[in-house]
C-alpha cells in the first residue's frame, strides 16, 4: 500500500512542481466540468488559461486586476511568517481608500501635482491606523488579532456607508450614495499610464512592493526576525526580538500596504467611492498570500494566476456562454489543487508492502 | 516544396477565414449583469428580455451574457473585452455601470450602449428605465385597502430619487382610500441582502405593519410575510412561489419589448442615442394577478387603476399635493413634471419619518 511519510525538509524540487501538477490537474478536472455543461472542454480551457495571455488588452488587465491583490498579499505574508495574522486587510483597504479620498475631496476643485501623493499618504495612515487598533490591543491586552482585525472589517463596511450617504456624497449625484467622481477630478485620479493597458500608480507601486519586500526577507535584519519569529518565537526571544514591536511593524506595513491598494483602486479603475467599490480583494489576497507560499515573487505570481482565472472565467461566460457560478467552481478546483498538491512538497509517497503475520 | 506547402495552408486558412467572416455577419449583442441571472429578481427580468429577444431574432442575432459583474473597475473591463470581441450592442443593466458605461462609449464610438436606470447618455450610450411608481400606485392601493391595522410596512434600499418616489407614489395612493394609513420605512442600505431583508420584515411585523411593500430585490420579506401570515407583494419578478398566500400581487420588470425594439433598430440602422422612460402604457411596467385574497371591488378600483395609469388618464402624482414639511409641491389638478420625479428628493406630507441624508 502507499504511504506517506514526512519528509526532514521540504522538497525544493516539488515546492517548484506542484503548482504546475495543480494548474494541469484542474484542467483535467475543469474539462469534465465543462464537458458535462455541453462545452467543449478543450475550448474552455483555452479561452479561460490561454486567451487572455494572447491578448494585449487583457494581458496589462491581468496586471491592473492583480495589482491590489499582490500589495495587499505582500504586506500580510510578513505578518503571516511571523505567526501574527492580520485577516482584516479587506477593512484596511476600505479605510485607506476613505482617508485618502477624503482628503482628495477636500481640496476639491484645487488641482495641482501634490494632491495625489498627499492622498497616497493619507490612504497608507488610514490602513495603518486601521491595523493599529488590533496590533495595540493585542500588544496591551493579548486579544486575538484575526478576530478583532477580522471584525473591523464590518465596522469599516459600515463607515463606508455611513460616509458616502453623508459627509462624502456627491452633491451633485442626485442623491445615489457615491463619492465625487475621482476621474473627472485630474489631480485626484490615478490616470492610466500607458495609453490602452488601466496600468496605473498602484501597479508601479505593486511591482516596487514585491521588490522592497523580497529585500527585506533576504537580506534585512527585519526579515530575518520575522522568519526566525515564525520559526521559533522562544529563539527570537533569545535573539533580542521583541515581540511587540514584530506585532506593530508587520500589522503596520500590512495595513500601510491595503490602504495605499484601496486608495489607488478608488482613484483609479473603481473611480469613486460607493458602498460597492470593495469586492473582497483584503480576503482574496490571503488566499493570494499563501498561494505565493509567502515568498514575494511566489505572491506576485499567484496575483496574476488569481487574475488569469477572473478574466479568463469572464471571457469564458460571454464566448462560450458559461454561468458564473461554474467559473466560481473552476477558481475554486485551481485553489483546492494546489493546496492539495502542497502535500507532495512536504511528503513523500512510498509504497509499503504490507506485512503478513 | 515546403514553400508550396505553406502557401497552400496559407490560402486553406484565408478561405476559411473569409467563411467564418460570412458566418460571422450575425449581430452580436452583449448582456452585463449585476446579480445572478438565477436571483429570480432584478437581473432574472433582464435575462428572460434577453431570452424574449433570441425567440424574437434568433436568426439575425447572437446574444452573450456576463453575470455577477460588480460595478466599477470590473464592470469596464467586461464591458471593453466584450467590445474588443465584436459585440456591437451591450446593454448594461443596473445603476452602477453607469461611468463604465460611459468611458467604454468613448473609446468605442462604433459600438452602441444601453444603461439602464442611469442619467448620463452619449452619441452611442442610450439610457432606459420604467416608471416603476406606476406600479406602487397600483399596489399601493391596494395594500391601502387590505390593511387592517392601517400600518404598511416598506422596506427601502437607498435614498436615492427612484426609491424615494416609489414610497412617496404608493402612500398617495394608500392615503387616498385609506386615510388612517401609516407607512413605516426602514432603509436597509443594499439592493439585495436577504438577511437583512427578512430582519426588515420582522422588524416591520413588530411594529404593527400586516401588509409589506419592499423596494430591494430578494424574496426574504415574502417568505417572512408567508410566515407570519401577513400580506407582500412580488418585486421585480412574480415570486408567487414564495408566498403563495401572503403574496397580493407584483410589479413586474418586463424589459423584452424593449430589448426587441432596440435591436430591431440597430438592425435597421436607425438607432439613435435617446432617454426611455416607459411605464405601464408600453407594458415596461407589469401588474402581477391579483390574489384571491383581494375583495372582487378592490380588484376591480386596482384594475381601474392600472387602465387609467397606461392610457394617461390618470397620474400617480396628481395636485394637490404637499411636501413633507408642509409647503405645496403640486396645485389642484397639477401634474408631476419628469424633471421633479428624476430628482425627487424628499417625502411627501404625511410620510413619517425623516428621509435619511
Amino acid at each position: 500500500m502507499f504511504q506517506l511519510e514526512l519528509r526532514p525538509n521540504s522538497s525544493a524540487l516539488w515546492t517548484a512542481v506542484t503548482p504546475v501538477l495543480a494548474v494541469i490537474a484542474t484542467m483535467i478536472a475543469g474539462g469534465f466540468l465543462f464537458a458535462a455543461l455541453g462545452k467543449d472542454p478543450v475550448e474552455a480551457i483555452r479561452v479561460i488559461f490561454l486567451d487572455p495571455l494572447l491578448q494585449p488588452y487583457t494581458r496589462s488587465q491581468m496586471l491592473v486586476k492583480a495589482a491590489p491583490l499582490i500589495l495587499i498579499a505582500i504586506g500580510l505574508s510578513m505578518g503571516f511568517k511571523a505567526g501574527i495574522w492580520n485577516i482584516g486587510a479587506e477593512g484596511q483597504f476600505i479605510m485607506g481608500a476613505i482617508s485618502g479620498g477624503a482628503v482628495g475631496l477636500a481640496f476639491y476643485p484645487t488641482q495641482g501635482a501634490w494632491l495625489l501623493p498627499l492622498m497616497a499618504t493619507a490612504g497608507a495612515l488610514g490602513g495603518f491606523a486601521w491595523a493599529m487598533i488590533p496590533a495595540l490591543l493585542k500588544i496591551k491586552y493579548g486579544t486575538n488579532e484575526i478576530l478583532v482585525s477580522l471584525m473591523l472589517v464590518y465596522v469599516a463596511t459600515n463607515f463606508l456607508g455611513g460616509m458616502v450617504s453623508g459627509p462624502l456624497r456627491n452633491p451633485e449625484g442626485h442623491n445615489f450614495p457615491e463619492s465625487r467622481s475621482f476621474q473627472d477630478y485630474a489631480s485626484a485620479s490615478n490616470p492610466e499610464l500607458f495609453s490602452g493597458t488601466g496600468i496605473h500608480y498602484g501597479v508601479l507601486l505593486m511591482f516596487a512592493a514585491v521588490i522592497v519586500a523580497y529585500i527585506i526577507m533576504n537580506r534585512h535584519i527585519l526579515g530575518f526576525q520575522i522568519n526566525l519569529t515564525g520559526q521559533s518565537p522562544r529563539a527570537a526571544r533569545f535573539a533580542g526580538v521583541n515581540p511587540n514591536v514584530l506585532i506593530a511593524v508587520t500589522l503596520g506595513i500590512s495595513g500601510a500596504l491595503a490602504g495605499m491598494a484601496g486608495l489607488f483602486e478608488v482613484t483609479g479603475p473603481a473611480g469613486k467611492l460607493t458602498t460597492n467599490f470593495p469586492v473582497g480583494y483584503g480576503f482574496t489576497a490571503i488566499i493570494v498570500a499563501f498561494l505565493g507560499r509567502l515568498h514575494p515573487v511566489g505572491i506576485f505570481l499567484a496575483g496574476l494566476v488569481m487574475a488569469l482565472t477572473y478574466i479568463g472565467g469572464e471571457g469564458a461566460q460571454f464566448v462560450l456562454r458559461v454561468p458564473a457560478a461554474a467559473i466560481s467552481v473552476f477558481q475554486g478546483m485551481l485553489l483546492f489543487f494546489l493546496l492539495a498538491v502542497d502535500v507532495l512538497s512536504n511528503y513523500r509517497i512510498r509504497w509499503v508492502r504490507k506485512e503478513h503475520s | 516544396m515546403r514553400l508550396m506547402k505553406s502557401l497552400l495552408t496559407g490560402a486553406a486558412l484565408a478561405v476559411g477565414l473569409a467563411g467564418a467572416v460570412f458566418a460571422q455577419e450575425k449581430l452580436k449583442v452583449g448582456f452585463i449583469y449585476i446579480g445572478p441571472v438565477g436571483d429570480l429578481g432584478w437581473t432574472y427580468q433582464h435575462d428572460l428580455g434577453r431570452k424574449a429577444l433570441d425567440a424574437a431574432l434568433g436568426d439575425k442575432i447572437e446574444t452573450s451574457y456576463v453575470e455577477s459583474v460588480p460595478e466599477g473597475a470590473d464592470a469596464e473591463r467586461v464591458l471593453t473585452q466584450m467590445a474588443l470581441s465584436g459585440t456591437k450592442l451591450i446593454f448594461t443593466t443596473s445603476f452602477g455601470y453607469m461611468d463604465p458605461t460611459i468611458n467604454v462609449a468613448k473609446k468605442f464610438p462604433d459600438v452602441k450602449f444601453e444603461h439602464a436606470t442611469g442619467y448620463k447618455r452619449a452619441k452611442n450610450v442610450s439610457t432606459y428605465s420604467a416608471r416603476f411608481y406606476q406600479g406602487r400606485t397600483v399596489i399601493g392601493y391596494i395594500a391601502g385597502k387590505m390593511t387592517k391595522t392601517n400600518t404598511i410596512g416598506y422596506i427601502a434600499s437607498f435614498p436615492i430619487p427612484e426609491v424615494v418616489r416609489g414610497i412617496n407614489a404608493a402612500y398617495l395612493a394608500a392615503k387616498a382610500v385609506n386615510p388612517k394609513v401609516k407607512f413605516k420605512v426602514i432603509w436597509v442600505f443594499t439592493w439585495f441582502d436577504p438577511g437583512k431583508e427578512a430582519d426588515a420584515a420582522n422588524a416591520l411585523i413588530e411594529q404593527g405593519a400586516d401588509v409589506i411593500m419592499q423596494h430591494t430585490d430578494s424574496p426574504a420579506a415574502l417568505t417572512i410575510a408567508e410566515e407570519k401570515g401577513i400580506y407582500a407583494f412580488g418585486q421585480a419578478s412574480d415570486m408567487l412561489q414564495f408566498g403563495p398566500d401572503a403574496r397580493l400581487s407584483s410589479i413586474i420588470d418586463n424589459w423584452g419589448p424593449y430589448y426587441i425594439e432596440r435591436v430591431k433598430a440597430v438592425l435597421d440602422g436607425t438607432w439613435k442615442s435617446k432617454a426611455t422612460w416607459d411605464g405601464i402604457g408600453p407594458g415596461m411596467v407589469k401588474i402581477g394577478a391579483f390574489s384571491d385574497k383581494i375583495p372582487a371591488d378592490v380588484q376591480a378600483g386596482a384594475k381601474a387603476l392600472e387602465k387609467g395609469l397606461a392610457d394617461g388618464s390618470l397620474n400617480s402624482f396628481t395636485g394637490p399635493i404637499n411636501k413633507q414639511d408642509g409647503s405645496v409641491w403640486l396645485k389642484a389638478g397639477e401634474v408631476a413634471d419628469d424633471a421633479t420625479l428624476a430628482s425627487m428628493n424628499f417625502y411627501v406630507q404625511g410620510v413619517d419619518g425623516k428621509l435619511p441624508n
